[in-house]
């Protein structure tokens, strides 16, 4: 078994005694990207020396017997739009490919407190605009279960590099479906957290009402983990919900008997992949055999969701990149005539196409004149699409679907379809827009390629997502395959 | 020619007030004016990538109490703003304001003119976060920003177009002046900018029902040059109106030096700012309680004032209005209060002599070492005969420059005015022996000679005879 396929508790039971050091994980690690990453492509940015550096203290601490973090010794990969304090933050992005922070976010401070190891910054769609890696401005990641396909996105390097085996745990960022469709493409488990449950202080801003951060990992217990570690208040996110934080772990109970489950309508009609329906019914049969009641309901607006989000995420993102001028930080374009060029040409060269077509887009849709037709409209159904879920969570527990219509495509494919683009996000994008939680988790293979199963909370009520998927986990084998590479 | 007879001005003010808190308003950087260029910044300020605003409460509680000063309505529901514009002073590209739910509305204050009062409305009071501060380089080499003013809270205090003078323009600001430091919540110093002012200004026939064009005024850097500016800006659109021309709606620089305004920009280049509610901001709730506390904490207001030092004091209103003007001036009359009850007296060495010092110095009251107890004081031991007038001036300048108490002063310099009847009788008699041709003018009927009498007797005890008693004395004595 793979250093990285033990069980969290069984990887401290070994470093406690002394079978294992954090220097051989973090050896483990850089080994495995060494032999992976030239196919995969999931990093942009090593901190080898750093690692090493933090591998070495933390033997020394485990020697001397110190008190352990949650996540100590762990090798972690941070998607690339999370700031870390000097250690290059580039959002995969051209304007920022000499950005080397001043500040950590409060993300990262806290897996410094847990005591996990930093390896690197992951690859990602450029400001987290995409799903599928291709927008990034270095290179795309690929999908290790066939490099000839998308490993999902934006946070499709956390995806590749958790599923290929170079980091035991990563954190990603979800706007509208950008962990869990990754995590489901990828065969691996991500968690978008209820909005508000994890800072955004220091998440690069994409959309600011929408963003989280969450982790991406190979089961279940491990996602509770990690986001016990990274879940709480923060006084320096005015949006970060100041609720008490409830013990992840000990929801794990493997029970699931009177769970009642909404499988809403929308979610397996048009558009979906047969082969994808498949997994996912079977799954419910595999949740009934558990005790757990299912039955069809309906999220009415889910047809108004994505050109909702496109609007909102699009119009906050306008705002959001204006501060990339190239006047403070970032990539500056050379010989500007004045002001204005500078702008211009700062902009023009810095940011990717599928960035400019976002800021256009909501530039227009925050315009005087059309801001009653577009943004406020859009706000007006977001309300809507919310009442869609607190009307079937009065009822239902969960609500269980796929986390995308389709698997991943081959890389190339929808690159210029952006519409098509979009709407693989038709599942996952509702849930933003709610703001509550959901977990994708493997649930099966078409093609050789992996099926998400999406299961969605009530807001705060990420112990009865973790129970359920856990739950799942355990009667499956879907989580146990690893890609050949 | 801009004749008041012919055309009505139509002005209305919105004016920027920068609130004194010691930390910015979205997170914790110093205020404090003048330090060195940008070491009041951190990653929040200088609007690096991931970071989040946090709003300084101290912040908001200045500008609902400022809202309840100027008698606006505080909203139960408050929200913060996007205002987006591209400018090297803004860090982020968007400044965080309040679009439609202001902190205050539907305000006033009330300002006076050739005696009589105005109600002046406000339309709203909304909070914001300031600009930084750009240089620019001589010869176009380029521009400096310093970000340590960025975040400074600010408010914007807009009035309604109810203003129909330079003339009252000038007393609003005042007014919002005094009431501003009356608040505590800023300094309000046009020179070091924690006060400016823009103006829209219009004018129309005294028949014309709608508001003419107007322009935007800005630049001014002092209330003497708002005034100035707006009198310009009266003859400019006269003329135009009166050569049958149109005002052009636009922005106009004020160019002090010069005495003119200048086109900066026409409305068609005005921005979109695309105003949209900030989602990094959660919606402020202020319930009565709060409203309750922060009203609370409002000291008693100049008008307040004024009416209670007329009424109770029987001050003059003229006196009352210089007096209440200043809420320094103001404690300061009423420290005095507290060693002396004539309050006449104390008002009357203020504006005379305390005022007179001050503006032939250009001090500020916070320059000086007199206190409102030395005064109070002073005009105490006067009350007792301790001093007499004469002497109380030779006290009160020293006071202004040593602050030393006035019975300190006395007893230092033997100002002690005399006025035991026996000395002075013995004085008055050596001086009436030793000038009979002043009492031979005396008694045929020249009463000015007993003026020169007296002054000897003051000059020979050094100005300390008690001034009433040497005339009664005298009189007796030329007079057996």
């Amino acid at each position: 078994m793979a250093l990285f396929d033990l069980r969290l508790q069984e990887v401290h039971n070994q470093l406690k005694k002394k079978e294992l050091s954090v220097a051989d994980l973090v050896d483990a690690s850089y080994s495995r990207i060494a032999a992976t990453d030239d196919s995969i492509k999931a990093f942009l940015t090593l901190n080898e020396e750093g690692a090493r550096a933090a591998a070495a203290d933390l033997d020394k601490a485990l020697a001397e017997d110190g008190e352990q973090g949650l996540l100590f010794g762990l090798p972690a990969g941070i998607k690339d739009n999370i700031v870390t304090e000097g250690l290059l933050t580039t959002c995969a992005s051209q304007f920022l490919r000499n950005y080397d922070p001043i500040y950590d976010a409060t993300v990262t401070k806290k897996l410094k407190a847990a005591q996990s190891v930093t390896i690197g910054k992951l690859n990602m769609d450029e400001f987290a605009m995409g799903g599928s890696n291709e927008n990034s401005s270095f290179y795309p990641t690929r999908n290790p279960w066939n490099t000839d396909y998308v490993p999902g996105g934006s946070s499709g390097g956390s995806a590749a590099s958790v599923a290929a085996g170079q980091v035991y745990f990563a954190l990603g960022s979800d706007t509208g479906g950008s962990i869990r469709q990754p995590a489901a493409y990828c065969g691996i488990v991500g968690l978008k957290p209820t909005y508000g449950l994890v800072s955004r202080f220091g998440l690069v801003a994409f959309a600011s009402s929408l963003d989280q951060i969450g982790p991406l990992t190979k089961n279940v217990e491990d996602s509770a983990y990690v986001l016990q570690s990274i879940a709480g208040y923060d006084p320096n996110d005015s949006t970060s919900a100041n609720v008490e934080i409830p013990d992840y772990v000990s929801a794990l109970t493997g029970d699931v008997k009177g769970l009642r489950i909404g499988v809403p309508k929308e979610y397996l009609g048009q558009g979906i992949d047969p082969k994808v329906k498949e997994a996912v019914l079977a799954a419910l049969k595999q949740f009934e055999s558990l005790g757990a009641t299912w039955e069809e309901v309906s999220l009415p607006h889910t047809e108004y969701a994505v050109a909702t989000y496109y609007l909102l995420a699009s119009s906050e993102a306008s705002s959001n990149l204006a501060r990339f001028d190239g006047v403070r930080y970032g990539v500056r374009a050379d010989n500007p005539d004045n002001l204005l060029d500078l702008y211009r040409k700062s902009r023009s060269q810095g940011f990717g196409p599928e960035v400019k077509r976002r800021i256009m887009l909501g530039t227009y849709a925050l315009s005087s004149g059309y801001y009653d037709a577009y943004y406020l409209k859009a706000q007006k159904v977001r309300t809507l699409i919310k009442q869609d879920f607190d009307n079937v969570f009065q009822n239902f527990d969960l609500i269980i679907g796929p986390t995308a219509p389709t698997t991943a495509f081959p890389i190339g494919e929808q690159v210029g379809d952006p519409l098509t683009m979009y709407l693989n996000d038709i599942c996952t994008i509702p849930v933003s827009l709610a703001g509550v939680p959901a977990i994708s988790v493997p649930c099966g293979f078409a093609d050789g390629l992996p099926v998400g199963l999406q299961i969605i909370g009530k807001a705060f009520d990420e112990r009865t997502v973790l129970r359920a998927a856990h739950a799942y986990e355990q009667h499956t084998e879907h989580h146990k395959q690893r890609p050949r590479l | 020619m801009f004749e008041p007879n012919k055309y009505e001005t139509v002005v209305g003010l919105e004016v920027h007030v920068e609130l004194h808190t010691k930390s910015k308003i979205f997170c914790g950087c110093s205020t404090s004016f003048g330090a060195p260029p940008n070491s009041h910044t951190c990653p929040v300020c200088l609007g690096h990538p991931g970071v989040l605003p946090v709003l300084n409460r101290q912040a908001l509680e200045f500008a609902m109490k400022a809202a309840m000063a100027l008698n606006c309505q505080i909203a139960d529901v408050s929200k913060f703003d996007r205002k987006n514009y591209f400018y090297p002073d803004s860090p982020k590209a968007y400044q965080i304001s309040q679009f439609d739910k202001p902190v205050g509305e539907h305000g006033w204050i009330d300002i006076e003119v050739n005696g009589r009062t105005k109600r002046i409305g406000i339309t709203r009071l909304h909070l914001e976060e300031d600009a930084g501060k750009l240089t620019h380089i001589d010869g176009g080499f380029g521009s400096l920003v310093d970000f340590n003013r960025v975040g400074t809270p600010l408010v914007e205090i807009v009035s309604e177009p109810d203003i129909r003078s330079p003339e009252e323009a000038k007393a609003y600001l005042e007014k919002l002046k005094a009431i501003m430091l009356y608040c505590d919540v800023s300094d309000v110093k046009m020179e070091e900018g924690s006060l400016r002012c823009d103006a829209n200004i219009s004018i129309r026939p005294y028949d014309q029902e709608q508001f003419g064009t107007r322009a935007e005024l800005k630049n001014m850097n002092s209330f003497r040059g708002v005034q100035r500016g707006l009198e310009y800006e009266e003859m400019r659109q006269a003329d135009i109106l009166d050569s049958g021309g149109k005002v052009v709606q636009e922005t106009r620089r004020w160019d002090e030096t010069q005495g003119k305004t200048f086109t900066m920009r026409s409305k068609e280049e005005a921005h979109d700012y695309r105003y949209f509610p900030d989602p990094d901001l959660v919606q402020i709730h202020i319930d009565d309680e709060w409203k309750a506390r922060v009203r609370a904490s409002i000291p008693e207001l100049p008008d307040a004032r004024k009416a209670r030092y007329t009424a109770e004091f029987g001050l003059p209103s003229y006196d009352a209005e210089v007096i209440t003007a200043s809420k320094k001036l103001a404690d300061f009359f009423e420290e005095s209060l507290q060693y002396t009850k004539d309050a006449k007296s104390v008002s009357n060495w203020i504006m005379g002599d305390l005022l007179g010092y001050l503006n032939a110095g250009g001090l500020e009251l916070e320059d000086i070492k007199l206190t409102g107890q030395g005064l109070g004081e002073m005009i105490g031991l006067m009350e007792k005969g301790t001093i007499s007038s004469k002497i109380a001036k030779t006290v009160f300048k020293e006071m202004l420059e040593t602050g030393k108490r006035p019975q300190q002063i006395v007893e230092e310099q033997g100002l002690v005015q005399i006025s035991d009847e026996g000395a002075i009788a013995e004085v008055v008699d050596r001086i009436v022996s030793a000038n009979p041709q002043s009492v031979e003018d005396f008694k045929a009927g020249k009463e000015k000679a007993i003026g020169f009498l007296v002054g000897q007797v003051m000059k020979e005890t050094k100005g300390k005879a008690n001034p009433a008693l040497v005339n009664k004395l005298l009189l007796a004595r030329l007079n057996q």
